[in-house]
């Protein structure tokens, strides 16, 4: 591995190179100055791989599609609807949620950085922070989508949305037709994390 | 800056790779990494605009090579360093130094619970006029300033209209630099395919960027 230092920042590395190596001496450097608390980056790392991820976002689909009023208020102001489910919180706070329809294909992504909504979708996948991605989907969308296995008909409008500030974007993805009889938590299943990010359907039989 | 960050439009960066099943982190490291950019950022030192300005600062090559949670590490090994809270001895150490007085975390355990619920309150009081309404025709400034800007290249020049005004916003231009949170509106621009890349694009398609008004200009 290299030394990722730059610029004048050279000589102040941690000196292992490997990055779990280094991690590993700036944690306890950290942790011996009292500047961080081990338990609570166990917390926080538990937090993400255990509790926030796109179930939540898969419950606030599923209400959407069975509730009409709490859709209206989704896509009114997002943020309010979305706190009634009890999820809020960092890279949350200004949820904007946008409706897929025959008519309109909406796709999100971060062309700058990583920004991703964190308390519905949990953090992003590392194909979301990559420079393919981030590149391509405001110039050729369609592409992208194809690339996922989404053709959209040419006469769908594509609105693609580039999370340059601190608004975070909710893809409501159509619920997929044959799911009438199914429940709000049999809907929940089926959602997936790239239909509300933009880049799949829903299909009525779960992921593909 | 105009950096390689900056990447919507660009060509030859490649297929996408999609991983099935893709765990949240890929390593332990990883999320030690994650955790510590999340209790470092509780002391206040620096702010989010400042940190993503730190990873636009890193060398081209570097930023390219570089995996995600590695950009993040060598962000806050730099912060770190920058604001006081560990010196350059003990980086190369990796002890503290002989005068350092141990500290109370900022975010213990205890506050974890807090820390995810809360969020950073983005979204400024202050109301004040904006200057712009939706439906408004309305055109991205060109600007190229040397430091943090969230207003993309593939923008810049461009005719667009405002959809929705988001409300007033801490401004990242000058917030990244420590030079105040200058709160203004915040819009939602609607720019065409066509306008933005040319006549080859779809006629339907269309980008939505978030605008603080100071990157629109009157037509």
């Amino acid at each position: 591995m290299q030394d990722h230092g730059h610029g004048h920042a050279h000589d102040h590395q941690v000196v292992p190179s490997d990055p779990a190596l280094r991690t590993k001496a700036l944690e306890s450097l950290l942790v011996e100055k009292g500047l961080v608390d081990p338990r609570a980056l166990d917390a926080l790392v538990d937090a993400y791989e255990n509790k926030i991820g796109p179930r939540n976002g898969a419950r606030v689909v599923a209400r959407a599609w069975v509730d009409p009023a709490f859709k209206e208020r989704l896509l009114a102001d997002g943020g309010a609807a979305i706190a009634e489910l009890g999820f809020e919180g960092t890279q949350g706070e200004h949820m904007v949620v946008v409706e897929n329809t025959p008519l309109v294909h909406n796709m999100v992504v971060c062309t700058l950085c990583s920004c991703y909504p964190w308390p519905v979708l949990g953090l992003p996948p590392v194909w979301y922070k990559s420079a393919p991605y981030r590149s391509r989907a405001v110039i050729e969308p369609r592409g992208v989508l194809r690339e996922f296995g989404v053709e959209v008909p040419e006469d769908t409008e594509v609105r693609v949305w580039d999370s340059t500030a601190e608004i975070r974007y909710l893809v409501l993805p159509e619920r997929p037709a044959g799911t009438e009889a199914l429940g709000e938590e049999e809907l929940a299943a089926l959602v997936t994390r790239d239909s509300m990010i933009g880049v799949a359907k829903v299909a009525a039989g779960g992921a593909a | 800056m105009n950096g390689v960050h900056d990447m919507g439009g660009m060509h030859g960066m490649g297929p996408i790779e999609y991983e099935r099943n893709e765990p949240v982190f890929h390593a332990e490291w990883e999320g030690r990494v994650y955790a510590i950019n999340r209790a470092l950022g509780a002391w206040r030192k620096w702010n989010i605009d400042a940190g993503r300005h730190q990873i636009e600062l890193l060398p081209p090559a570097d930023y390219l090579r570089m995996s995600y949670y590695e950009k993040w590490l060598a962000r806050n090994i730099e912060l770190l360093v920058q604001h006081g809270l560990v010196t350059h001895r003990e980086m190369q150490t990796g002890t503290p130094d002989a005068d350092s007085v141990k500290a109370v975390p900022a975010l213990t355990l205890a506050g974890v619970p807090a820390a995810l619920a809360r969020g950073n309150f983005r979204r400024a009081q202050a109301g004040g006029k904006q200057l712009f309404q939706a439906g408004q025709q309305v055109r991205a400034r060109n600007m190229n300033p040397l430091g943090h800007t969230r207003l993309p290249c593939y923008a810049r020049g461009k005719t667009g209209t405002v959809a929705r005004c988001h409300g007033v916003f801490v401004f990242p231009d000058t917030n990244a630099h420590f030079r105040g949170e200058q709160p203004q509106p915040l819009y939602s621009a609607r720019f065409t395919a066509r306008e933005l890349w040319g006549a080859d694009a779809s006629p339907r398609d269309s980008v939505y960027i978030d605008m603080w008004e100071s990157y629109l200009e009157h037509i």
